[in-house]
């Protein structure tokens, strides 16, 4: 008999809000968090928009000096999940928690600035933090010295799948019984003129410059590519009869989850999403529930011309019309390493509240897109079970389904 | 001419800026490590800080012997002199 696992904490900071119920809010509100970057360093780019967190990371000064922006937004959903969680009051063997957060790009923002330092000032005065800062397993790190985390700390790095992989290695490090509760998810600070310039260079990137809250449309005709997003999500999974048995706060269960990679291209989707297919059926099969039973499906639609499609067509094949969809990357933006954390919040509270947040934007569907996608406005509607969807360059693909606890 | 007070203000402030050490607790006779809880990262900090702040060059082979706030304020006065 597999071991149930549920999630009893969440935590995020998002373009929409500081934290879980404020991103909710402004997911349910149909807002957008994407603005124009006014920093002088965006005047020469192609993109000139993007989605900061809507408040800044609330970190100790002397802390946040020896943190890289990327590890400071984790900690703080870390925070905010642990704190919603009721283990710290309850208590936890620290031997038995684990910790898997990772990002997709790492500590680029610092890099670079030490680059700056290095060229302008020479070695010495590069920061002996430097090192803990980019590295890619720092904000996982983070978190588990904040927790005290003992039962393992991982940083899986598969670009924009980063957040959902994470969550499906928490639920496998408590399925194979090494530990009893995992802090997982994701997160992602670049919004810096490198890493903008180099999607810009893929033609990845949105350059509706003069309209930032309609720039990121995933399903309709006028997409033109993802809008960058920093932020971070973090979920508290726990053994479902240690939860029970604690009294906790249970959200959603966990009860599947499917990986698979393309080996199809470094960075284009396969175009009939198959190797996604393969992943839904994956976590369906993981989850034993069949196709019919999935309600509703938080995509993973970047707003790309592609890969939305390819997205559509992977849904029909694994789960069928009947389907409920949306794609909440209208709001926030594309949060890289931390979406799929991000959104998994957004599915879990769709089954909470029974209702589905909308994609926003979607004036005017793309002939390709036959599915029903919720536009404009959220949609109450019963939802006894979800998939999450993530994707990743590289040809990564994670999917999670969470039930009705 | 800087009296050792003045070396130790100074040395104060950036033990409060990398640090986060009150700069009440800071006082020739205190350790860094033991007593101000500098540990070794923000210690390399604070040597390079010091540098610049007073003009002088702090060796590494010099810094272990740097164990208290006065051991660098006399360093750092030899240094300029």
């Amino acid at each position: 008999m597999t071991v149930e696992v549920v999630v009893t904490g969440i935590g995020a900071t998002t373009p929409l809000g500081g934290d879980a119920a404020s991103t909710w809010e402004g997911m349910l509100a149909g807002r957008s968090g994407v603005s124009a970057l006014t920093e002088e360093w965006a005047a020469q780019l192609p993109v000139r928009i993007a989605g900061h967190v809507a408040v800044e990371p609330t970190i100790d000064r002397v802390q946040a000096r020896r943190m890289d922006r990327s590890e400071q937004v984790a900690l703080v959903a870390a925070r905010e999940a642990w704190a919603d969680s009721g283990l710290a009051e309850s208590g936890i063997d620290r031997e038995r928690l684990g910790v898997v957060v990772g990002s997709g790009i790492g500590g680029a923002t610092t890099l670079l600035a030490q680059d700056d330092i290095l060229e302008e000032h020479g070695p010495r005065r590069v920061s002996p933090h430097t090192v803990p800062m980019l590295m890619p397993n720092g904000p996982a790190a983070w978190v588990g010295l904040e927790l005290q985390a003992q039962a393992g700390v991982h940083a899986p790095t598969s670009a924009c799948a980063t957040g959902a992989e994470a969550i499906a290695w928490g639920l496998t490090m408590i399925r194979s019984g090494r530990a009893d509760v995992v802090v997982c998810g994701g997160t992602e600070s670049v919004i810096h003129p490198l890493p903008i310039a180099g999607f810009a260079a893929m033609r990845a990137m949105s350059t509706r410059n003069d309209e930032p809250e309609r720039a990121s449309r995933p399903f309709d005709k006028g997409r033109d590519g993802f809008v960058l997003g920093e932020g971070a999500g973090i979920l508290v999974l726990e053994r479902a009869d240690r939860a029970r048995a604690r009294g906790a706060k249970i959200y959603a269960r966990l009860a599947g989850a499917g990986m698979t990679s393309d080996g199809y291209d470094i960075v284009q989707p396969e175009p009939e999403g198959k190797g996604g297919a393969r992943a839904i059926a994956m976590a369906l099969a993981d989850a034993g529930l069949d196709r019919t039973e999935i309600v509703h499906v938080n995509a993973h639609a970047t707003s790309t011309p592609v890969g939305d499609l390819a997205e559509i067509i992977m849904l029909h094949a694994a789960i069928g019309d009947h389907v409920v969809v949306t794609s909440t990357k209208s709001m926030t933006g594309h949060l890289l390493g931390a979406a799929g954390a991000v959104e998994s919040i957004a599915t879990i509270l769709a089954i909470r509240d029974s209702v589905i947040p909308p994609t926003i934007n979607l004036d005017d569907p793309d002939d390709k897109v036959d599915l029903d996608v919720v536009a404009h406005k959220a949609r109450h509607l019963e939802v006894p079970a979800a998939v999450n969807n993530s994707f990743g360059f590289g040809g990564h693909n994670a999917v999670l389904v969470f039930v009705r606890a | 001419m800087t009296t050792r007070d003045e070396y130790v203000a100074g040395l104060a402030e950036i033990l409060e800026e990398v640090a986060g050490v009150n700069p009440d607790d800071v006082a020739e006779e205190k350790s860094f490590t033991e007593d101000l809880d500098v540990d070794s990262l923000s210690m390399v900090e604070v040597v390079v800080a010091a540098e610049e702040k007073f003009g002088v060059k702090i060796p590494d082979d010099e810094v272990q012997n740097l164990k208290t706030v006065g051991d660098a304020v006399s360093f750092i006065t030899k240094a300029q002199a």
